[in-house]
């Protein structure tokens, strides 16, 4: 007998195993949510990485210039960026409207049986892969379109920015949906109260106390927007001018990147995707922040009000 | 005058209404109309024999049962990347995490999440490029490189996921194992993973049905049109979405372009399919927990 009492020395010793292997436990899931943030860090450092002889060896001025000719050394990529706004603010033109309109007739506007199968229909939408939309819209817009105007090929801003606006009508009509589903919870019996039709809630009571939710959408949506690739890529026709008008082919950032690594090319060829890389990096981030300055005074605006 | 914008705004919500559900009828018939005489075992096998072709015996020249095998492979080894990954990061966000750590923490999830998917497969291209600069000379995009571009793609979904339906859970259930004596790790291996075991098995379902239908980032990253059924990790490989991408550009024939529907009809049920058992295993979740706001 060394020990005085052996139960209590047992008791301890089965007290710090479990200590250990909490603190194994907790160091194990730090080291995963580290590896899972720090990717972001990786990402932004091989962009970077990859990027730097742009500014090492004094690219800089050739990269943001107006004229992508490769085999001419001319490796402008301001096009592309001008393509992808143009695209990405067209096609929210077209599914903003739409969104807001949908919106709108779910949260009182329509008739409210049709509620629930007009956002089932849009959650269903979510599901539908975006390869499809370009193969379908390569097949049938298409034509469509080159039909309606025999100077195009078809394969134009016009077609790309129909079909993208479908793509992101979800993320523009379930962000507003969730703002308004919130408001709704706080004003449906006061207003009622007050004797105001659902139209006229959501018109006069609502849409005012939703207007974050309501730029929170137009962010949110244009920068899934520029962040599509697949689309752009099948049907917008990829030709890396500037365009004067809907008909014109045009080429986006991401597509320039997805059709600059298919073809195997020269060094600042690549110099000029990672630039592009980058650009997208950088919006997508603000895109981000300003989202987050958004929501976080989205709740004590309306609660404040509330009180 | 208030009357009058009324129904004009009325008027306006059942345009939109009868435009998007005209047009995503329109896209789902004519998807339909032309995709469903097609499937028939010709569309996966070719002319190889359906059983010769699934043991791998024989390859199938014309068809798209490699592009099937890929997306499975593709999706299971993402899969196994991205969903310990994601859990213990949701579940790191949720328990342990405080202060300042909790939001740069969240900062950096939200930031992975809006990064576009080709950003994914460019980074993966740039990982190629560095390896055969530094170490590996010999390295070349495949099927594990995608896989891990895809994992980071659905990776902040996961996270977000099981962080919100953890804290989704009624503070109640949080307390009553704690003071029961269970360590915080016990507490949440026996109480709270099992209660929000169907609200987190739907973002694996989701995030599941995102890296079958994502075409971006293998696009960047080890797919081509004809590698037959994925022989090794490091091989290049074929996949479903890209298969329709690759057919809607360079179809040469009507059987063809009538295989690009057949698979853009398979890769739509799958995801279809995907995305119903996850609405399913949601609402059962938010059923059980009266969380009305929980659907995401």
């Amino acid at each position: 007998m060394t020990t005085p009492n052996p139960g209590k020395d047992c008791r301890q010793k089965r007290r710090q195993r479990l200590e250990r292997r909490q603190a194994a436990i907790t160091g194990l899931l730090l080291a995963a949510t580290l590896l899972s943030c720090g990717s972001v860090l990786a990402i932004l450092g091989f962009l970077s990485y990859f990027a730097l002889p742009i500014f090492s060896q004094g690219h800089l001025a050739e990269i943001m210039s107006w004229e992508w000719r490769p085999f001419q050394g001319r490796f402008g990529i301001l096009p592309m960026a001008v393509g992808s706004l143009g695209l990405a603010v067209t096609a929210m033109g077209v599914a903003y409207p739409l969104g807001l309109g949908l919106c709108g007739f779910a949260h009182g506007l329509g008739p409210r049986c049709l509620r629930g199968p007009i956002m089932s229909l849009i959650y269903f939408m979510t599901a539908i892969p975006t390869v499809i939309y370009g193969f379908v819209s390569v097949i049938f817009l298409v034509p469509l379109v080159r039909g309606a105007f025999p100077e195009s090929t078809g394969y134009s801003w016009l077609t790309a920015a129909l079909t993208l606006s479908l793509m992101i009508l979800p993320t523009i009509v379930l962000l507003v949906h969730t703002q308004l589903q919130q408001v709704d919870a706080q004003v449906r019996l006061v207003s009622a109260a007050l004797g105001f039709s659902p139209a006229q809630t959501l018109l006069w009571v609502m849409r005012p106390l939703a207007s974050r939710g309501l730029w929170a959408a137009a962010v949110l949506g244009f920068s899934r927007a520029v962040g599509d690739t697949i689309i752009a890529l099948m049907v917008a026709g990829n030709a890396p001018q500037v365009p004067n008008a809907l008909l014109d082919s045009i080429r986006t950032l991401t597509s320039h990147i997805a059709l600059v690594v298919a073809t195997d090319s020269t060094s600042q060829a690549y110099q000029s995707i990672f630039a592009s890389g980058l650009i997208l990096f950088g919006v997508t981030t603000a895109v981000n922040l300003t989202l987050r300055r958004l929501q976080s005074g989205a709740g004590t605006a309306a609660g404040r009000r509330d009180e | 005058m208030n009357k009058r914008i009324t129904s004009l705004a009325q008027a306006c919500s059942w345009l939109a209404v009868l435009t998007t559900v005209g047009v995503i009828l329109l896209f789902l018939g004519f998807l339909g109309w032309r995709g469903i005489d097609t499937i028939n075992s010709a569309l996966f096998f070719g002319n190889t024999p359906p059983w010769e072709a699934i043991t791998g015996r024989l390859p199938v020249w014309h068809g798209i049962w490699p592009a099937c095998v890929g997306t499975l492979a593709l999706v299971l080894l993402s899969s196994l990347l991205a969903i310990p990954l994601g859990l213990a990061s949701g579940i790191y966000l949720c328990q342990y995490a405080s202060g300042p750590w909790k939001r740069w923490f969240s900062l950096a999830v939200e930031l992975l999440a809006g990064i576009p998917s080709i950003i994914m497969g460019l980074f993966g291209f740039a990982l190629i490029l560095f390896l055969k600069k530094s170490v590996a000379p010999q390295a070349n995009t495949g099927l594990l490189l995608s896989a891990g571009c895809l994992a980071l793609l659905v990776l902040p979904y996961l996270i977000l996921l099981t962080q919100t339906t953890l804290e989704a859970l009624p503070h109640e259930l949080r307390l009553a194992g704690l003071s029961l004596g269970f360590t915080p790790w016990q507490n949440m291996i026996h109480v709270l993973l099992p209660a929000a075991g169907r609200g987190i098995l739907s973002g694996v379902v989701l995030a599941v049905g995102r890296a079958a239908e994502d075409t971006a980032v293998i696009l960047l990253t080890g797919v081509v049109a004809n590698a037959g059924l994925p022989s090794g990790l490091f091989d290049k490989y074929e996949a479903l979405p890209f298969h329709i991408f690759f057919l809607a550009a360079e179809a040469r024939s009507d059987a063809e372009l009538a295989q690009g529907f057949g698979a853009a009809l398979i890769l739509l049920m799958l995801t279809a399919a995907l995305f119903l058992g996850a609405y399913y295993l949601k609402s059962t979740f938010t059923k059980t927990w009266d969380q009305k706001d929980l659907m995401i």
